[in-house]
């Protein structure tokens, strides 16, 4: 026997289901958007000058951003040397070591230290680095993104190693094998290709950062040699020229963000991608 | 007798010790330190994050006191400091990001999690997570030329004629305000109140949904009367995260909200924020005093955004819990 559903009753149904996949398409939309306005805007703001010429000085048009390509490349180097190897080690010990209590404590800090505002985080880097060196630098620019990508390397190894089965561990520790021997040469390589990815995902989080750069890693209209002086980076830079008044500057910050959002989504979607046919999303 | 049990003693610790370093020769204990050290050095580094804010802010403390975070005369000239203006316009901006954020959010979530074949959901919840990644000086870019014209040209003339009787829509409109920081911080955290509360409303068991259909509720009906009520503390815990997000949010609202500090009630007038101000004016910042009161500034967002960070983490904890 069914009972009848008041019509006002249906009405409200169909409406709020309605509803909320409208708000959906209109979140996904916002993205397409994005990635239309930049593609639309900054493929026809780029050049070859773009990448390689270094900028004109103001109230010239032309140049490029070569330098700040290079820039952002060397400080994401040295927060990956700064962050990968911290947070993959601490992300080891809490997957193959650690006891219940001690790991959720240190995730909980860690996921803490995830929430910390980029602009306070580069604070600190000016305080640790700049403050004591009295200038700006490459390696403050390093410190502050080392430090943010702790936390996600931390999470992303223990996700990894914890997805790997026991047995695996098992056999080899049957083997004779001891506990270091088996965790670096049989649980890891087994996950490695997930670790990468996260990895991957975790650079290319911080390298649209740029709060934090503004104090550390300053900018620089040249070319900047070694690491301990004042470098250029690219999204220093779109928010330099986006801020600027000038016309032609604007067209090159499109160009930059353009270049940039490419880079991101590129390194995301094919991170990811090898993430979801990883042993991590088949445990799920 | 006495001597004996002394000797063995200490041949057992001479044994135990020499274990302990053949088997850091082994790597064993090797890997067990170096692992355990850079745990450590994670406490360490928060550490230092206290340390090095409190440490560095005193000086404000010490001048002002209490008083710096109610005061809201800002005038580096003459060595003048007060943060209220700048708590205001971080506290305005949030609270507009999520009266907007939160209804998209969580409409889109009941849609992803309870509606959406799964396909789609994954499809569409994978796009949802790219919108996280994009760098926020993007949103900034998009910010400054696309959406303030736009909010010029569609939303505020008719705002203004609705509801231009209110205080909060009161005054000429120049495009960076209060408003269009906030609109922009709201498309920045959505994707942190979808992917959250997805996860959330998934994890509520098959059997209560079951359940309701079968005593004759509509689907509407039982999302929103069983599922949500059942998810509701984990997806609390998905709003106070992205508030987090948005209170610590800089580089698009340092580009849109105008970065006046000064405090009126129109959300229309150009404001400022605390992450805003400390990225415009650290750089160029003279004066221990000047410096000092931007980093308590960073203090009080850093305490601010660790405690509400805190509480959605527990809140979220709790419902995975209990629904796995």
């Amino acid at each position: 026997m069914m009972m009848e559903i008041s019509a006002s009753r249906r009405i409200v149904n169909s409406v709020m289901l309605t509803l909320s996949g409208v708000c959906t398409v209109f979140v996904v939309g916002v993205l397409f958007f994005i990635l239309g306005y930049l593609l639309l805007h900054g493929v026809s703001s780029l050049n070859w000058d773009f990448f390689t010429k270094l900028p004109k000085p103001s109230g010239e048009t032309g140049g490029g951003m070569a330098n700040a390509i290079v820039g952002s490349g060397k400080i994401l180097l040295l927060a990956a040397l700064i962050g990968v190897p911290i947070g993959f080690l601490a992300g080891v010990y809490l997957a193959e070591y650690s006891g219940k209590t001690f790991a959720f404590t240190i995730r909980y800090v860690v996921d803490l230290l995830n929430g910390v505002p980029s602009i306070v985080i580069g604070i600190v880097a000016y305080a640790l680095v700049v403050r004591p060196m009295r200038h700006f630098s490459a390696l403050a620019g390093g410190v502050a993104l080392g430090i943010m990508m702790i936390p996600i390397a931390v999470r992303t190894t223990e996700e990894f190693l914890r997805a790997i089965p026991n047995n695996i561990r098992e056999g080899a520790m049957a083997l004779g094998a001891t506990k270091a021997t088996t965790i670096y040469t049989v649980v890891i390589p087994a996950a490695i290709s997930g670790l990468t990815s996260g990895m991957m995902l975790n650079l290319a989080r911080v390298a649209g950062e740029t709060a934090p750069l503004l104090f550390t890693a300053l900018g620089n209209q040249y070319w900047s040699s070694g690491y301990l002086a004042p470098i250029a980076t690219l999204p220093v830079m779109i928010y330099n020229y986006a801020i600027a008044p000038e016309d032609d500057l604007h067209q090159q910050a499109w160009a930059a963000g353009f270049v940039l959002l490419t880079l991101v989504l590129v390194i995301n979607v094919t991170a990811r991608l090898i993430i979801a046919r990883g042993p991590a999303a088949q445990r799920r | 007798m006495a001597t004996s049990t002394s000797h063995i003693a200490e041949t057992l610790h001479r044994r135990a010790k020499s274990g302990f370093f053949a088997r850091l020769r082994g790597g064993d204990e090797l890997s067990y330190l170096i692992t355990l050290a850079c745990t450590i050095s994670i406490l360490l580094i928060v550490g230092v994050i206290v340390f090095e804010l409190w440490f560095n802010s005193r000086a404000t403390f010490h001048a002002f006191g209490f008083g710096f975070l109610t005061s809201s005369a800002w005038d580096p000239n003459a060595d003048k400091y007060g943060a209220l203006p700048f708590i205001y316009g971080t506290c305005v901006t949030s609270f507009i990001a999520m009266l907007i954020a939160v209804p998209l959010g969580v409409a889109a979530s009941i849609f992803l999690a309870e509606m959406a074949p799964p396909q789609l959901s994954n499809i569409l919840t994978f796009l949802i997570e790219l919108l996280a990644a994009v760098p926020s000086v993007i949103y900034g870019l998009i910010g400054i030329f696309v959406l303030v014209p736009a909010i010029r040209t569609y939303l505020v003339p008719p705002l203004k004629s609705a509801f231009g009787y209110l205080p909060i829509f009161e005054g000429t409109f120049y495009g960076l305000s209060f408003l269009s920081a906030g609109i922009v911080l709201s498309v920045m955290v959505v994707p942190f109140i979808i992917s959250v509360s997805r996860e959330v409303l998934m994890a509520v068991p098959r059997e209560q949904r079951e359940a309701a259909l079968a005593v004759g509720a509509t689907k509407w009906e039982t999302t929103w009367d069983i599922v949500l009520p059942n998810a509701s503390t984990g997806i609390f815990g998905s709003i106070f995260l992205a508030l987090a997000r948005a209170l610590g949010e800089t580089m698009a609202v340092t580009m849109v909200i105008g970065n006046t500090p000064k405090i009126s009630a129109s959300l229309l007038s150009p404001g400022y924020s605390i992450a805003a101000v400390i990225a415009n004016e650290f750089a160029e910042a003279n004066g221990d005093l000047y410096i000092s009161s931007l980093i308590f500034m960073a203090l009080v967002l850093f305490g601010l955004t660790i405690v509400i960070n805190a509480v959605a983490r527990i809140f979220i904890m709790t419902t995975q819990g209990k629904g796995g």
